[in-house]
C-alpha cells in the first residue's frame, strides 16, 4: 500500500484538523451523554485540547515564524486550568448538598 | 518521515483514548485513559515543532488536572454507580457525528493557505519574546493572572465549609 498515492502522506494541516474534529466530536458526545458531572467535565477537558491542536497546526502551517496560534493555546490552557479548578470546586458543592453528581437529578432550577 | 509515522501513531492513540474516556463504565478508568490522552497530545505538540507547550501540556494537563479529576472522583462515591449514559445517548451520538462531518467537510474542501516557511525552533525563547516583549501580549498575561487568582478565591469560596 503507498501512504503517498492515497494523500495520507505527507502529513498536512488537513491531518491535524481532522484529528482535532474527530476529538471535538467525541468530547461533544460525551458532554452531551454522559450523567456523571466529573465524566462530563472531562469531556470538556478533551474538547479544549482538541481546539489547541487546532490552533498549534494553524500556527504551524500557515504563520510558522510569528507562534501567534501557539501563545493563544497557552492562554486556552490557562483558561481550561482555572475552568477545571472552579468546575470540580462546583461538583463538591452539588455532592455536598445532593450526596449524588448525577446530573440527571440536578433539577432544582426546573420549574 | 519520522514525524509523519509518529503523527499516524499517536493519532490512533488519541482517538482510542478520547473513545475509551466516553465508553469505559468504570470512572476511574475512563480518568486514567484521560491522562493517557493528554501524554499523546504532548506528542502530537512535537511532531507540530512546539517543544514549549508539549512540555507545558504535560505540567498542567498531565500534572494538574488529572491529578485534580482523579480527586474529585475519590471525593464523590458515584464511582460505583459507573459513568452511565442519559436519556440522550441517541440524540447525542446523532449531534457529534453531524458536527464531525461538517467540520471533515469544512476542512476538506477549504483552500488553505500554507506557509512552507520551516518552523522556528526552540520555541521557548520566541514565545517568551512575544508574551513579554515590545508589542507583545503582556496585557493578556496581567489579564490571565488575575483569572487564575479569581479562579482560586472562587474554588475556595465554593468548597469552604459554611
Amino acid at each position: 500500500m503507498n501512504l503517498t498515492s492515497l494523500g495520507l502522506m505527507p502529513v498536512g494541516l488537513m491531518h491535524y484538523l481532522i484529528l482535532s474534529a474527530v476529538l471535538f466530536a467525541i468530547g461533544l458526545y460525551g458532554v452531551l451523554a454522559k450523567r456523571n458531572a466529573v465524566v462530563i467535565l472531562m469531556c470538556i477537558e478533551i474538547m479544549l485540547n482538541a481546539v489547541n491542536i487546532a490552533l498549534i497546526a494553524f500556527s504551524r502551517y500557515v504563520v510558522p515564524v510569528q507562534l501567534t496560534g501557539q501563545i493563544f493555546a497557552l492562554f486556552v490552557m490557562v483558561v481550561a486550568a482555572a475552568e477545571a479548578a472552579v468546575g470540580i470546586a462546583i461538583i463538591m458543592a452539588i455532592y455536598r448538598s445532593h450526596q449524588s453528581v448525577d446530573v440527571d437529578k440536578l433539577d432544582l432550577m426546573k420549574w | 518521515m519520522v514525524f509523519d509515522i509518529a503523527f499516524f501513531v499517536l493519532a490512533v492513540i488519541i482517538v482510542g483514548a478520547a473513545l475509551a474516556v466516553v465508553i469505559l463504565k468504570d470512572v476511574f478508568r475512563a480518568a486514567l485513559s484521560l491522562v493517557m490522552l493528554f501524554f499523546t497530545i504532548a506528542g502530537i505538540y512535537i511532531t507540530l515543532h512546539a517543544d514549549f507547550l508539549a512540555v507545558v501540556q504535560v505540567l498542567v494537563y498531565v500534572g494538574a488536572i488529572s491529578i485534580l479529576i482523579i480527586v474529585a472522583i475519590m471525593l464523590t462515591h458515584d464511582a460505583r454507580q459507573g459513568s452511565t449514559s442519559g436519556k440522550l445517548r441517541i440524540p447525542a451520538i446523532i449531534v457529534g457525528l453531524l458536527l464531525l462531518g461538517m467540520l471533515v467537510f469544512t476542512v476538506v474542501t477549504t483552500k488553505w493557505q500554507l506557509n512552507n516557511t520551516p518552523p522556528l525552533e526552540p520555541t521557548t525563547a520566541a514565545i517568551g519574546m512575544k508574551l513579554f516583549g515590545e508589542g507583545g501580549f503582556l496585557l493578556p498575561v496581567e489579564i490571565s493572572a488575575i483569572l487564575l487568582l479569581a479562579a482560586v478565591l472562587g474554588a475556595i469560596v465554593l468548597i469552604r465549609e459554611k
